[in-house]
């Protein structure tokens, strides 16, 4: 259960746009009739792709209609679940795990450099208004670590020197290249390879 | 050490390309109406006597799932649901499935729904999974395509369809129940069981559940035999598994080993070693966070199969080894792992709620040695109160790591929380509101 706080600032109105009102109705489909209450969850997607990658009350509320559901329940998921932004983040949205796994090789390195490349403070907005960052929990990467994941893509094998860089180019507009920064190829040992050795090399 | 041939995910660091025509020439897809032509029965049969355990951390026997499944559909549809909501620490073997195999894990969805009389699939991926996800679509789609899938899928006769739900960043939604709560589109909060999914789940009907290792590995159970499978690893832990080897080794990585192999084995060949050497070992957690640590000691020569595990007092979990070597402050470790379970306790359950934060603050002042004598009982207590007495088993996922730190590990955080303040000798307040366990002190007033 996430603490989240929603944001004091709310626009008055919110609609989807015509290429969402027809991507809903394609994701109510995939549930059976009577249960699409179902195709909340990806409403609520929708809804924040569409917002600046935040989900404003008028959303909330136009998707209950949506889906004829009360609003309450909608406000619900969105609160529950931690992916949910409930208030405006950074274009480009940083989050950094910490958990464990990371945590061993150096993740609180890279809380450092965001601390000090972004703002000081989490879920804070840098003064260039283009980033923003928090502390998350494991985002499944563990081999990978220290990982962090920008927007939709995920950003492995760093250290602090590699999360600065990747840092200069998002405060320049541009999205760097998601994966490997170590230079391997996905999940598999660096260097001398133990399985899978005859694939490799046919 | 596992032949290469006999390894199931021969795509696993992604040589061979993840596309439908790529993925035949491994042998996916191959025999699928054949095999579905023998019929449910041979092919529940072939997997119990495989003795397939289920990948997704309880290892309870697939075989035996699916058999629960009512053999005739009544007036409810029955569904297949595959969780892919891989979120626990240490592991991340379903994602290179969904990026990489998911061509193995699609054909077999569609001899699993076959199974469990289902047209249905939901595939439930995590929410930050999204690449992967769209990588699996579009998987599905040439599937579609293909006419691999959908109606009269792969000429068998039977109907299938198979759709996404992302998820959204909660952990408890990988547990079974809360991840179909979470499907119906409420938050995801466990249910009671009984009754269990098999005959009451989603939307009231009969839902199979398997993780996606688990279905992935099917295809290949059931093209090659399930001699050649059970004739992998030891009785009742048979067959191969995805390792995933994290934390403070040299080459950390995914690796498809046999059951109960040697766990230095692995890690030494596989991982490159522990950083700083062997001898800089402190202790593993063998099987994602849930599990209890194991110290050095256990680790020369314990194997990674569940029974051997579960003889330490510990398991095998989803098999995310995590290692962790004397450079690190093992009690800051677990007590990060404690946040973790405060930060995605669903609430639903008192024990569960307050104790994770109690275990979390408890921890955080042990690291710093900030914490009474005392106290390290009572965090042992605390971890008592919470395991069983929940409705899910996040209860025990949460508590069991922290015995497993004071069962190995105590001696340590009583010297560095060596002190006993004065004001506690005044200061006999309750700490729990349960008055049973002050029977110490009702015995002394009494007297």
């Amino acid at each position: 259960m996430s603490l989240k706080k929603i944001s004091k600032d709310q626009p008055k109105k919110f609609e989807f746009n015509e290429r969402n009102i027809e991507l809903a109705k394609k994701m109510i489909n995939n549930y059976p009739e009577g249960k699409q209450q179902s195709a909340v969850m990806s409403l609520l997607y929708l809804a924040q792709r569409q917002n600046n990658n935040w989900i404003p009350l008028a959303a909330m509320k136009y998707i209950a209609k949506f889906l004829n559901m009360p609003y309450i329940k909608v406000y619900e998921v969105a609160t529950f679940y931690s992916m949910y932004n409930l208030s405006p983040v950074g274009k480009f949205f940083y989050q950094v795990c910490t958990t464990t796994p990371c945590m061993l090789r150096g993740a609180y390195k890279l809380v450092d450099v965001c601390k000090k490349k972004i703002s000081n403070k989490e879920n804070e907005i840098s003064s260039d208004g283009n980033s923003s960052w928090m502390e998350v929990e494991c985002l499944g990467a563990c081999i990978n670590a220290p990982m962090i994941q920008i927007n939709d893509e995920y950003y492995e094998d760093l250290d602090e020197k590699k999360l600065e860089n990747i840092i200069e180019q998002t405060m320049k507009g541009k999205k760097p290249k998601p994966g490997s920064y170590r230079g391997r190829v996905n999940s598999e040992p660096e260097n001398n390879r133990t399985t899978l050795v005859g694939i490799k090399n046919a | 050490m596992l032949e290469d041939k006999d390894r199931i995910f021969q795509n696993l660091y992604n040589d061979l390309g993840e596309d439908v025509e790529s993925s035949k020439k491994r042998g996916d897809w191959k025999d699928t109406n054949e095999i579905i032509s023998k019929g449910r029965d041979w092919i529940i049969d072939e997997i119990k006597s495989s003795e397939l355990r289920g990948r997704g951390g309880a290892g309870f026997p697939t075989g035996l799932k699916w058999s629960f499944a009512p053999k005739e559909v009544g007036s409810r549809p029955h569904y297949l649901v595959i969780n892919a909501d891989e979120s626990e620490p240490g592991t991340c073997k379903d994602r290179d499935i969904l990026r990489f195999e998911p061509h193995k894990l699609i054909e077999g969805c569609l001899i699993a729904a076959y199974t469990v009389n289902a047209h249905v699939c939901y595939i439930y991926i995590r929410g930050e999974y999204y690449s992967e996800g769209q990588k699996l679509q579009k998987a599905i789609d040439e599937a579609y395509s293909q006419k691999l899938i959908g109606k009269n899928a792969s000429n068998t006769g039977w109907d299938f369809d198979i759709y996404i739900h992302y998820g959204a960043g909660a952990y408890i939604c990988g547990e079974e129940t809360a991840l179909l709560e979470s499907l119906e589109g409420k938050k995801g909060q466990p249910r009671l069981k009984p009754p269990f999914p098999a005959l009451i789940g989603l939307y009231g009907c009969p839902t199979i559940i398997n993780n996606v290792e688990t279905i992935a590995v099917v295809p290949t159970i059931l093209k090659r035999g399930a001699k050649w499978f059970s004739s992998l690893g030891k009785p009742k832990n048979t067959g191969t598994k995805i390792f995933c080897i994290s934390g403070n080794v040299n080459r950390p990585c995914n690796v498809e080993e046999e059951m109960g192999i040697p766990l230095k084995e692995l890690i030494e060949k596989h991982a490159g070693g522990v950083i700083g050497g062997w001898e800089n070992l402190k202790a593993i957690i063998p099987g994602g966070s849930s599990m209890p640590m194991l110290p050095k000691e256990i680790c020369e020569t314990i194997k990674m199969d569940f029974d051997s595990l579960v003889e330490q007092k510990s398991g095998l979990g989803t098999a995310g080894i995590v290692v962790i070597n004397k450079d690190q402050d093992i009690i800051q470790c677990m007590a990060r792992i404690a946040r973790f379970y405060k930060h995605e306790s669903c609430g639903q359950c008192t024990p569960c709620r307050e104790g994770s934060g109690w275990m979390w603050r408890m921890l955080e002042r042990m690291a710093k040695g900030e914490a009474s004598r005392e106290e390290v009982d009572m965090l042992m207590d605390v971890t008592k109160q919470i395991e069983g007495h929940t409705i899910c088993a996040f209860g025990e996922g949460s508590s069991w790591p922290v015995q497993g730190l004071l069962r190995h590990f105590k001696k340590e955080i009583v010297k560095r929380n060596n002190f006993n303040p004065l004001v506690n000798k005044d200061n006999k307040i309750p700490y729990l509101v349960d008055q049973h366990l002050l029977e110490n002190d009702n015995a002394e007033i009494k007297s």
